[in-house]
Formats: C-alpha cells, sequence, structure tokens
C-alpha cells in the first residue's frame, strides 16, 4: 500500500504544480506597469497555507484578509500596485516543501504571509531562511518554530506556549475543574500545544492520549476519558477530529467540558460535531473578535463573513505593504523592516520580539453557545 | 502497558471495537470479491466507499434540509432506508464504473496485470479527486449556488447535519450496548451470510466461483465471464455502499479522501481473514477493529496502527494465506 500512498502524494504534488501556474498568471495579471519613478512594478506577496484539504477553511480565513489588504492597498496606489499569488499547501508539511522552493524562485515575491500552519512552517523554514524571504505568519503557534534560529521568520500571534498557559488558568480558576484528560493529535502544532496544556495543569492531569490526523473513530480514547472520571478534556489539535471526537464523547455519555485551542477554533467545528454535542464547548485561540467595521469591510472583498486569522493576515500583510511604501525593494531590507515594525493592528498591538515572536498578545475563549460559535464575544483569559 | 483498563473496560473496548471492525468486513468483501475472481487488487474500492457516504449525506441532506438535529435511531430509519438503497446503488454504479473504464479495456487486450493494477490506481485518484473538485464540475452546468448545499466546500469535510444518538440497550459487563452498535454489528453479519450463500446456492454465484477456479474453463463451460466480473464488481459494490451507510450512522462525516484510510484498513482486514474468502474478510474486519481498540487501550491511541499491523505480519508468520485461508475458487457448496 505503500505504493499508494506514495502515488497519491506525486498526483496531489503535480495537481498542486498545476493550480499554481494557474494562480500565479491570474495573480500576477492585476499589476500594472510602472508610472512613478519610486515604483518598482509586479511586487508580489505571497501566501502559503492550506486553502483546500480537511483543514482549508482556516487558510481561506487567511486568504480572505490578505485580499482585504491589498484591495485596499491597490485602491490608494492605483499607479503601482502590489500582486498576490497564494500557494495552497493542504496544510501537508511535505507539500509546503516543494511550494516553498517555487516561492524562493520567483524573484517577484517581497514577503510572504504564512506558512499558515506549525508543521509546514517546520518543513519550509530553512529554505526560506537560506533565501532570506521574509515571512510573517497570521497562525502558526507551535512554540520551537522561533527557536529554529531563522532570522526571516515572524509571527502576528501569541505562541502555544501562552496560549497553554491560558488554558491551564481557564480550566482550574473558570471552570474549577478537578480531572482533565488531554488529547492530541500527531501534528507539530497539536501536540506542542497539548504538552503546554499538561504542564499547566500539573497534577490535575487525569489521563492523556493521543490520536492521529486523519482519524474518525476515537472509540478507545472515548472510553479512556469516560473511564478517568475527567471532569473537563482538552484537545490539542485540528477541528476535523475534534469535532468528531466531541461527538463521539457526548454520544458515548461523557457530560465533562470540552475545550479545544484555535485550531478546532471554527464553525466547522460545531458541523462536524452536530450542534448538541458542540453546545458549551470552550475553544481558545490568541486572536480577539474583529473590529465591528472589519467584519463588513472584509465581506465585501471577499463575499463570505472573517473567521479566524482574518485580522492576524491583515495585519501581516499590511506590514509587507507598509514596507514596500517605505521603499523596502529587497528581501534584507524588508527584513530589517519588519524586524524593527511597531503598530496597532486590527488584531491588536505588533512588535517583534528578536526571534520573530511577537511581543504582546491575548488568549481570548470562545463559547459554542445555541449551536453556533459565538465568534463575537470571546473572554479574555488573564 | 495499561492492562488494568484494558480489563476494566473489556466489554466497551470489544464492542466499540466489533462494530469498527464490520464496517471494515464490509469494505473488505468488495476487495475480497475482486481478488477471488481476478486475482487483482481493486484500489479503487475505497473510492467506491467513499460515494456511498456521501450518497448517504446528500440523502439525509435532501430529506431533512441542514439544520443540526440530534434524534435517536427509531425516528431515523425511514431516512436511513432510503439513504442506504442510494449509497448500495451509489457505489454499484461507480464499482460498475471502474469495471468499464479501468478493467474491461485493459483484460480485453491482455494487458498484464500490473498494468491493470496502475489503471485501478489512477481510477482511485480520479474518482477522489471528481468529489474533489465538484463544486467546480457544479459550476459548469450552472448549478454552483443551486446546489450549494451538497457541493460547497468540495475538499472540506462534510456532514451529515443529523447526529444519530445510541441509544443503551442491555448490559454485557460494565457496557450498555446499544442499538446502533447492535446495528452495524448485526447487519454487517446478515450481510455477509447473505452474500456467502448467494455465491454458494445461486447459478450466478456458481459463476463467479467458476471463474475464479478457472477462467478458461469456466468459458468454455458457457460462463460469460465479462458479466462475472461485472456482477462481482456490482455486489461488491452494494457491500461498500451497506458499509458506508452504516460508517455515516457511526461517524456521520465524510470528506473526498475519507476512503483512503478505511481502504487501507479493509484492505488489511480482507488479507487477514484470507484473501479472496468471503467469511474471511469479515472475520479479518472484526479482528481488526477489536485489535485496534485493544492496542489503543494498552499502548495509547497512537500505538494502534502498529499493534494492527504486528498481528497482521504474526498472523501471516503462522497462516501465510490468512486466518481462513481459503480462496472464493475453492469454497464448496
Amino acid at each position: 500500500m505503500g505504493t499508494k500512498h506514495n502515488l497519491r502524494i506525486l498526483a496531489a504534488v503535480s495537481a498542486a504544480g498545476l493550480a499554481l501556474t494557474a494562480c500565479g498568471s491570474t495573480g500576477s495579471s492585476n499589476s500594472s506597469a510602472s508610472s512613478s519613478s519610486d515604483c518598482v512594478s509586479g511586487q508580489t506577496i505571497a501566501f502559503l497555507g492550506a486553502t483546500t484539504g480537511p483543514n482549508g477553511a482556516l487558510g481561506q480565513n487567511m486568504v480572505g484578509g490578505i485580499k482585504l489588504a491589498l484591495d485596499d492597498y491597490n485602491k490608494a496606489h492605483s499607479d503601482c500596485t502590489v500582486a498576490f499569488k497564494p500557494f495552497d499547501s493542504q496544510g501537508d508539511p511535505d507539500q509546503a516543501t516543494t511550494l516553498a522552493t517555487q516561492i524562493v524562485g520567483d524573484d517577484s515575491i517581497i514577503g510572504l504571509v504564512g506558512p499558515g500552519f506549525s508543521g509546514e512552517s517546520l518543513s519550509t523554514g530553512k529554505t526560506f531562511s537560506a533565501a532570506g524571504l521574509p515571512s510573517i505568519s497570521p497562525s502558526a503557534t507551535n512554540v520551537t518554530i522561533t527557536q529554529q534560529g531563522w532570522p526571516t521568520w515572524h509571527r502576528v500571534i501569541g505562541n502555544d506556549s501562552a496560549q497553554g498557559a491560558a488554558v491551564a488558568t481557564y480550566l482550574k480558576d473558570t471552570a474549577k475543574a478537578k480531572k482533565v484528560f488531554v488529547v492530541s493529535d500527531d501534528s507539530d502544532y497539536g501536540k506542542g500545544l497539548a504538552g503546554y496544556v499538561k504542564s499547566g495543569l500539573g497534577s490535575l492531569v487525569a489521563g492523556t492520549d493521543s490520536v492521529a490526523t486523519g482519524q474518525t473513530d476515537f472509540s478507545a480514547t472515548v472510553t479512556a476519558v469516560k473511564s478517568s472520571g475527567a471532569d473537563a478534556m482538552f484537545y490539542g489539535g485540528y477541528y476535523s477530529e475534534a469535532g468528531l471526537l466531541a461527538k463521539q464523547l457526548r454520544q458515548a455519555g461523557y457530560k465533562g467540558l470540552f475545550m479545544s485551542g484555535d485550531g478546532s477554533e471554527d464553525a466547522q467545528f460545531v458541523k462536524i460535531a452536530g450542534a448538541d454535542a458542540a453546545e458549551g464547548a470552550i475553544l481558545t485561540a490568541p486572536a480577539g473578535p474583529a473590529p465591528a467595521d472589519f467584519d463588513a469591510k472584509y465581506q465585501a472583498v471577499n463575499s463570505s463573513p472573517s473567521g479566524l486569522y482574518s485580522t492576524q493576515s491583515f495585519d501581516a500583510t499590511n506590514i509587507f505593504l507598509a514596507g514596500i511604501d517605505a521603499g523596502k525593494t529587497d528581501h534584507a531590507d524588508m527584513n530589517d523592516f519588519i524586524g524593527a515594525y511597531t503598530g496597532t493592528g486590527v488584531s491588536g498591538p505588533i512588535a517583534f520580539d528578536e526571534n520573530g515572536d511577537i511581543k504582546q498578545s491575548a488568549i481570548f475563549a470562545y463559547k459554542v453557545a445555541n449551536g453556533k460559535l459565538d465568534t463575537e464575544n470571546p473572554t479574555p483569559i488573564k | 502497558m495499561n492492562f488494568a483498563f484494558l480489563f476494566n473496560n473489556f466489554f466497551e473496548l470489544t464492542i466499540t471495537g466489533l462494530a469498527l471492525g464490520a464496517i471494515y468486513g464490509l469494505v473488505a468483501l468488495g476487495y475480497t470479491m475482486v481478488y477471488g475472481v481476478l486475482q487483482l487488487i481493486n484500489f479503487a474500492h475505497s473510492e467506491v466507499f467513499m460515494f456511498g457516504t456521501f450518497a448517504v449525506a446528500w440523502v439525509v441532506v435532501f430529506i431533512h434540509g441542514t439544520d443540526s438535529a440530534t434524534q435517536g435511531l427509531g425516528p431515523t430509519l425511514g431516512i436511513l432506508a432510503i439513504a442506504f438503497v442510494a449509497a448500495c446503488l451509489t457505489s454499484a454504479a461507480i464499482a460498475a464504473l471502474v469495471e468499464r473504464l479501468a478493467y474491461r479495456p485493459l483484460m480485453r487486450r491482455g494487458a498484464p496485470k500490473l498494468i491493470i493494477l496502475i489503471s485501478a490506481i489512477g481510477m482511485s485518484f480520479t474518482l477522489a479527486e471528481v468529489m474533489g473538485v465538484r463544486d467546480k464540475l457544479a459550476g459548469w452546468f450552472g448549478l454552483q449556488v443551486r446546489l450549494a448545499d451538497y457541493v460547497s466546500q468540495a475538499r472540506n469535510v462534510y456532514s451529515s447535519p443529523i447526529t444519530i444518538n445510541p441509544h443503551g440497550l442491555f448490559p454485557i459487563g460494565n457496557y450498555r450496548v446499544t442499538d446502533v452498535d447492535l446495528l452495524i454489528i448485526g447487519s454487517a453479519v446478515a450481510m455477509m451470510v447473505v452474500l456467502d450463500q448467494f455465491v454458494r446456492r445461486t447459478r450466478l454465484g456458481r459463476g463467479i466461483r467458476a471463474v475464479a477456479q478457472d477462467p478458461e474453463s469456466a468459458a468454455l463451460m458457457g460462463v460469460n465471464s465479462t458479466r462475472i466480473v461485472q456482477a462481482t464488481f456490482l455486489i461488491g459494490g452494494v457491500m461498500a455502499g451497506a458499509a458506508a451507510t452504516l460508517y455515516m450512522i457511526r461517524i456521520g462525516s465524510t470528506r473526498q479522501n475519507a476512503g483512503f484510510i478505511l481502504g487501507v484498513k479493509a484492505f488489511t482486514a480482507a488479507v487477514m481473514g484470507g484473501i479472496g474468502n468471503l467469511r474471511g474478510a469479515l472475520l479479518g474486519g472484526l479482528v481488526l477493529g477489536v485489535a485496534e481498540n485493544w492496542g489503543s487501550a494498552l499502548f495509547g491511541t497512537q500505538w494502534k496502527d502498529v499493534v494492527a499491523f504486528v498481528l497482521l505480519i504474526l498472523i501471516l508468520l503462522v497462516r501465510p494465506t490468512g486466518i481462513l485461508g481459503e480462496s472464493l475458487a475453492k469454497a464448496r457448496v
């Protein structure tokens, strides 16, 4: 069966390649000829992340934010527009490495918004850093990424250690949980976040388990959670599995709190779990709600409502655009500009430390209530 | 190794494992039947199953709408019956399509088996990708908006809006067996028995066995082997449709690549039970499902595939032809 799997990867990669060629041609077609002397025409901002695939909803949110920022910019700078090239990794670290090679080979790309997920960030970081391409991730939260010594890697979102500590605080102080069962998937993100939750909870951890991405039947995990007598559980991973796990737990009679992180903070979670099973679930994210007028502007450009990471990718794009405005036309100048950048975006105050981590971030708890994920009124966790 | 956990929850782990294994077994029947007749692994069978899961979800959306609802098995039986028929028809149609496009033209030209194997793999990708771009396909016909409930976000998870809550019926040990468990295990066993009897007792079944034993002699005796092969694919498709219905009752969500992992597991189950052997396929499925759950309990869920495949290797070391080991051809009346 190994052959089949390899073939699948091969086909998927070549399909992605084809898709790219198509995207590339549409993306660059709207760059107009330079008219003013200081305009470098055809500057492009790239995105690398999952816009399709099992967790593609999150990448769509990011692309929407980038499009909005570019739309604003290009309207104001019609004589020197910036183009956009999305690269769809489907969230797969292996596919992302191939795309990363294409991205660094494209001289028009001044900066990268992304990579979207932690796994693909770790698999592509070396390529981007060797090529000196500055990147700002709106969403990759694994702690180890910024410990790799990649000088061009930045993120505008709090990392998993901050979020893990906040989750533990919420479980202890707000939910008053006595016994917590911690489950993670096998992704860099899920394992990392669950690890920080575990260390934050200490002796409250009643048991742990680890499941596989793509798994659909969690009966052994469900039995383990129930028999541990846990009154709360935390899942580190993405909504596809989180939804099914929540559903199967409730079906088996689990009554405690279901909690998960930003990878599950999407309306798809409620859809997959079913409204009844998802009810009362708490999903945390190192991202607050979008400002009131942001969503209206977003919908005017994207025809769908904004979601998790939309504000972060909007801000990340705006940092690059500010750099372009400041005349930073090569990778090294742009990277210095980002490193020194301070400002306040729609997602909050932005400034980077020497590792590329955002200096200040807040973690919010979102609740599923009345069959819907309430994205507008999250509770900040202190 | 957490033996205490396994023993304290032995019945729950075993019964939920059997329910999972029953689904593996039904899908495994499709692999095993095609192998029995053609000595080929039909790699596109996982997509036959995947189309069945979508048929179930579409029927539920069509009848019920997209509002999320949770209800017991009883009130859902009507919709499920229609979904079952739709899934069997869809899967059988896809299986027939696979046979017509990926097998028959090559077999007619006497292509080597390896070539046919590769065309089946190609068919598998094609079918999965067709499902993954179904929104674009609908767009070609201008139906993207009208069919939005069925085709939008084609590569994302697609869920049945009705969640079926299992209802505990009677206790075994410290576990209350639910109606869903019983339905899944019961219908899988029933379908297997019917299929087994069909192959043993009917004229078409005799034809299948004849082609499995010796295609040339069967042709000389007046058996139309093309029709037999077609019938084999259709029957395998119906079984995959049944498996898809049970899968959607239990899991409730699917996606364009949902067949892949399940296909690998079902293929493993078929090999474990003895590929080419109908009873072996179901037995292999049940053993695999239970082994996964026990393995998860002992070592943690991340080890379940290791446990399942070590078990497969051990079984094949002792019995190289699988647990029951007898091929479709040798099944006696």
